[in-house]
């Protein structure tokens, strides 16, 4: 497996922990209180900062568990890199576009900011699930 | 999502036809990963008109003796 194979590994498996936590702590919250005074910015914040650091800790780890034998970039992950961005994007673009009606009908900032994030998070698992596709069942492009 | 390629290649033949080349020697020589000559070979990954013509000249023979098109002469477009 490569180093960028291992790297999408560990993002897709971060993100989404973290979004699965995120999930768990708001969806008790809500159970207990009116979504309208749900405290949910610092939980938000904690979360997208801890898939950061996660990310950058678990690819360490992962490394020094099973080292790859080169961390060298080719063209081939460059390829399955801009392949699932490509593949992805339309979730950003969703989000960015239910946000927008949604600001614009008035919703409440928790359902406005929850569907962004939503938005990012499936950006990142969707892409990472597609570069991973890529990685183990191929990639061929079609040129025209 | 990945439709299988049509196009076949010799490069594990070529390798011991070279002296047992490694996958690593090969990747070395041409600028890329291990994983992406093992993607190549396997016919995972259809590798770019500039790599295949690096391939082609590190065993120092004709692009179409590395990569094969099926239907070639046969009238198939």
């Amino acid at each position: 497996m490569s180093y960028e194979e291992k790297g999408t590994w560990v993002y897709l498996v971060t993100s989404a922990g973290a979004y699965a936590v995120y999930l768990v702590i708001i969806i008790g919250r809500m159970l207990s209180t009116p979504v309208g005074q749900v405290p949910y910015v610092a939980v938000l914040l904690w979360a997208t900062g801890a898939s950061i650091v996660a990310s950058i800790v678990g690819r360490t780890l992962v490394e020094t568990a099973r080292p790859t034998e080169s961390r060298r970039t080719d063209v081939r992950d460059r390829e399955i890199y801009r392949f699932g961005e490509y593949a992805s994007r339309w979730f950003i673009v969703a989000g960015a576009g239910a946000a927008l009606f949604m600001a614009m009908a008035r919703w409440d900032y928790f359902w406005i900011a929850n569907v962004i994030y939503l938005g990012f998070v499936l950006w990142a698992v969707v892409g990472s699930a597609v570069k991973l596709v890529a990685y183990r069942r191929g990639l061929q492009l079609r040129h025209g | 999502m990945a439709k299988p390629t049509r196009i076949t290649n010799s490069i594990r033949a070529l390798r011991f036809a070279s002296g047992e080349m490694t996958q690593a020697d090969l990747a070395q020589r041409i600028g890329v990963t291990r994983q992406t000559i093992i993607a190549i070979e396997q016919g995972r990954y259809s590798p770019s008109l500039e790599i295949a013509f690096q391939i082609a000249q590190v065993f120092r023979v004709p692009l179409d003796a590395v990569f094969q098109y099926p239907g070639d002469g046969d009238g198939k477009r």
